[in-house]
């Protein structure tokens, strides 16, 4: 308890202190700081806390629930006002609904509001508060690097950096409360005020195409906050509960309208479809909320939720509607990917692809799926997060976010290609943690046996295609070398410190997480799943020692085979050209002696994967089957 | 201790049993194109030539991949021995392609370039087919395990018919033959610049073909499985499987890259998507 209570007021004082700080130096020290405090207060949760899970804490207190009150109050007031400003009435209605709902249950049912136990701590959330404190942190540790090189670079741009680091600390600390809380009320507070965060610092460059994207994001996520609050509103009044456990505990047949408002909320929030434009929209955010918003925060909560609720979806129409609106999500955002060159979106396109894969996983709510979506949530959030940081680094080398212009990349950035190659490995290689959760889910799909099962592995395995398709490519791009002889200048002594060093550890977690993931798997995943379902879930022993060969081989191979061939004699020559090759960088003698330069395209398919054609098709079929999923709750 | 056995003898196994098969192959051909053609055993010479050759390299990194790429290859077929997971097998397979196409990437030359692009479109091409075939495997034998499902007593083919068909269709693609061809083609009246593997040479061009040595058996392997109620109708048909592939690759041009890819997927959805459906709506009902 006193834990949970750290994590939140940590990031709180890191946000507090902000303004305080007026040099680079001093806020990096302060991140560097916070990461350490915030980090080491999950670590303690882990070790501490994880035989009494579950815990339920009552931390009953009316001056709190006055406060999430009055907080609400002062957030809408906030976005109405904003609203009205920028002429946007849809958000400044959806708000006002929003707030009629909450102030009308405090009015009229205030005293059912009162839950019996406001927080609680399993094992779940100790995997959500090591990616929210550890990911997030170092996030923060990052952004002090890449926010000086921004307004550097960015001259047009008013600098708001203190606001920026504010920001994105209460950020972390609404989320931490986000996954601690079982009063659904102050769940909902927090998913409220994660959604104003993430308006904020989408809009933080405060161009039109800022402002017009963060309202994007608002207008949607407020929809899917209004759903929330509409679910709690009929929780309460029809069944006098507003605990997430009290919730779990009903007959699901009993609450599927409530668990279809919530499971709504759950699908815009991770940006699914039909919702999926406000998460590409915020590509115009500075990288590091990118990375935030992807990995560590805002989108995890709509998963998060999603998997909570997975027991009362199960094998119900409105499970597999979420199923089938994850699943859609997963394959049209693959196949869009592999049209894309800009770095950002191909990472935005597969951010909603994987998410859609965990949002399918919690509608079919068997063990295996609930086993897969959480690791695919951990595993996904480190090696997102790491690659988001890295384009961002590239793109202030490069001042180009395009995957054409990485060509030789590992010549010109050595130690940023070697981060981003982990990066890229770990989400879609073999035995790394993505596939390894996705081996799980696609397991746990032929288990079900049941149409849909069929109908997502053909999904998935035709989306797994694209995804090795667009990530090879993109490894292809940046491995592609040029011969030592001709030094091209390295651009690493450029990048700072801060971000060099949040990149390294994020490249070490995403190999260390590999090794250790039967451990979290035994301790946290397995106990937690195991308890939900009320079976005995266990990965085979047998595969864990496949895994960790192949693992250890593919760190060791690389690296004593070159050690090996260290003094082999071999004949150095250049790539072949058909012609004689003038330098390794692609110039050849043509014919009448002229120096010709070659240049290689990666191949983007735009014919068969058109940006338009696919998200339009995917953006219907998410339509209907969410309108499927609320006549199915509504007859 | 069997197991470590197994794994031994297939390690040492297989690529013999590739090397011959690519000896038969250019027997064969050679036959079909009223050639005199090399003995059986040409390939073994070669790949041995090979290992005398000055290895001329563009850039280290290469050697590590096409080390990787052979280990990787051959740990995929341990894998099956040890009676593990085909689906991670096949992932490790995967693993192992992905290193070969990231090797003619390294270097850096528009003929490796293209190569490496066109050999992941083939792959873009099968991977689904192969993803729906080790699904279908599992249905009916009810088990992700090799030799389990070795062991069956059920045809499988039987069950799959489609599933089957589909596998062979994409099977020319992954031992890179004609009409799929497209990423690095053996015929030498085709092309001398062979695509993926145009700067690789020496030792490692030979490593990389050990590598398709064990690749061929593992596949063939798999074509065991459909027929594996009766190991004499299974070897046979894992070998008729093969002449059928060197009768073809002999009598087909070569596809374009679109063509190669959009038939894949739709052959793989209505052959393999549909066979599963039949077998759901079986079991179901």
């Amino acid at each position: 308890m006193e834990i949970v209570l750290f994590l939140f007021i940590a990031p709180v004082l890191a946000a507090v202190i902000q303004p305080a700080i007026r040099t680079i130096r001093s806020r990096s020290i302060a991140a560097v700081g916070s990461a350490i405090v915030i980090s080491g207060g999950v670590i303690a949760l882990f070790f501490l806390d994880i035989k009494e899970s579950p815990a339920f804490f009552t931390a009953h207190s009316n001056a709190v629930n006055m406060a999430v009150l009055a907080g609400e109050i002062l957030l809408s007031v906030y976005v109405v006002i904003t609203g009205l400003k920028h002429k946007r009435y849809l958000a400044v209605l959806l708000m006002l609904a929003q707030i009629a709902i909450i102030l009308g249950l405090e009015l009229f049912y205030g005293d059912r509001l009162s839950a019996a136990h406001n927080l609680f701590l399993d094992r779940f959330s100790i995997i959500m508060a090591f990616i929210i404190g550890i990911i997030g942190s170092l996030i923060m540790v990052y952004a002090c690097g890449y926010m000086k090189d921004f307004h550097t670079q960015h001259p047009e741009v008013r600098d708001r950096s203190s606001f920026f680091f504010i920001v994105c600390y209460l950020f972390l600390a609404s989320m931490f409360v986000l996954v601690f809380a079982n009063n659904l009320v102050w769940l909902h507070f927090c998913w409220e005020l994660t959604t104003l965060a993430s308006f904020l610092l989408i809009g933080y460059a405060d161009t039109d195409e800022a402002v017009n994207n963060a309202f994007t994001a608002l207008t949607m996520n407020l929809l899917g906050g209004l759903a929330f609050a509409g679910g709690i509103a009929y929780l309460c009044v029809a069944h006098g509960i507003v605990e997430l456990d009290r919730l779990l505990a009903m007959n699901k047949y009993s609450v599927v309208l409530p668990v279809v408002l919530l499971s709504l909320a759950g699908i815009t929030k991770s940006a699914q479809l039909p919702f999926s434009g406000w998460l590409l929209g915020a590509m115009v955010a500075p990288t590091p909320s990118s990375a935030l918003l992807h990995s560590s925060t805002m989108v995890k909560a709509g998963v998060y939720l999603l998997l909570r609720l997975s027991p009362l979806l199960a094998h119900t129409l409105t499970g597999s509607m979420v199923t089938l609106v994850g699943g859609a999500s997963f394959l049209v955002a693959s196949l869009i990917a592999v049209s894309q060159r800009n770095a950002k979106w191909v990472l935005a396109y597969s951010t909603v692809a994987n998410l859609g894969l965990i949002v399918a996983c919690a509608g079919i709510g068997s063990a295996g799926t609930l086993w897969a979506g959480i690791f695919l949530i951990l595993f996904h959030a480190v090696a997102k997060s790491l690659l988001f940081q890295s384009v961002g680094t590239v793109e202030h080398r490069l001042h180009s976010r395009d995957i054409e212009d990485m060509d030789n990349l590992i010549n010109r950035m050595p130690r940023v290609t070697a981060m981003m190659v982990v990066g890229i490995s770990g989400m879609f290689l073999a035995p790394f943690g993505m596939l390894i959760s996705k081996w799980a889910a696609l397991k746990a799909f032929i288990d079900i046996d049941s149409m849909l099962g069929l109908v997502l592995i053909v999904l998935l395995s035709y989306g797994s295609a694209a995804t090795l398709f667009f990530w090879t490519k993109w490894m292809g791009k940046i491995i592609s070398m040029k011969n030592k002889k001709i030094e091209s200048g390295n651009m690493d002594a450029a990048v700072s410190r801060q971000e060099l060093s949040s990149e390294s550890i994020h490249a070490v977690l995403t190999v260390v997480l590999c090794l250790a993931f039967p451990l979290i798997s035994q301790l946290l995943v397995e106990p937690y799943v195991s308890r939900i379902s009320g079976i005995d879930y266990g990965i085979a022993r047998g595969n864990y020692v496949i895994m960790g060969i192949m693992v250890s081989m593919l760190i060791a191979l690389p690296v004593i085979i070159i050690r090996l061939q260290r003094h082999a004699q071999f004949v150095m020559s250049d790539g072949y050209t058909s012609g004689h090759t003038v330098s390794s960088d692609r110039h050849y003698i043509g014919s009448l002696g002229i120096d010709r330069k070659i240049s290689m395209k990666n191949i983007y398919m735009k014919e068969y994967f058109g940006e338009k054609k696919i998200f339009a098709a995917g953006t219907a079929a998410g339509i209907l089957f969410i309108i499927a999923m609320v006549a199915g709750a509504l007859i | 201790m069997k197991i470590i056995l197994g794994v031994i003898l297939y390690i040492v196994a297989a690529p013999l049993v590739g090397g011959i098969l690519a000896g038969i192959d250019r027997v064969l051909s050679a036959k079909l194109q009223s050639r005199v053609g090399p003995p059986l055993l040409q390939p073994f010479y070669d790949v041995l030539k090979l290992f005398e050759k000055r290895t001329m390299i563009v850039n280290r990194f290469q050697n590590a991949y096409a080390w990787c790429h052979v280990i990787f290859m051959a740990m995929t077929g341990a894998f099956f021995f040890e009676g593990g997971d085909i689906l991670l097998a096949v992932f490790a397979l995967t693993l192992a392609g992905i290193f070969l196409i990231l090797g003619a990437y390294s270097s850096n030359s528009p003929y490796s370039y293209l190569g490496a692009e066109r050999e992941l479109v083939l792959m873009l091409a099968y991977e689904p087919m192969v993803i729906l075939t080790m699904v279908g495997m599992y249905m009916v034998a009810q088990s992700f395990s090799f030799m389990e499902i070795a062991a069956s007593q059920r045809p499988i083919i039987l069950y799959l018919p489609g599933v089957f068909l589909g596998f062979l269709y994409i099977l020319p693609m992954k031992l890179r033959k004609s009409p799929f061809d497209i990423s690095s083609s053996h015929h030498a009246h085709q092309e001398l610049v062979r695509g993926l593997t145009s700067d690789f040479s020496g030792s490692m061009l030979a490593l990389i073909e050990i590598a398709h040595w064990y690749e061929t058996t593992l596949l063939l392997g798999l074509v065991y499985l459909f027929f594996s109620f009766n190991p004499v109708v299974g070897v046979c048909a894992a070998f008729g499987t093969y002449f059928l592939g060197i009768l073809v690759d002999n009598s087909y041009a070569r596809l374009k890259w679109e063509l190669a890819f959009t038939s894949a997927w739709g052959i793989a959805l209505v052959l393999g998507g549909g066979n599963l459906a039949i077998l759901y709506f079986i079991a179901g009902g």
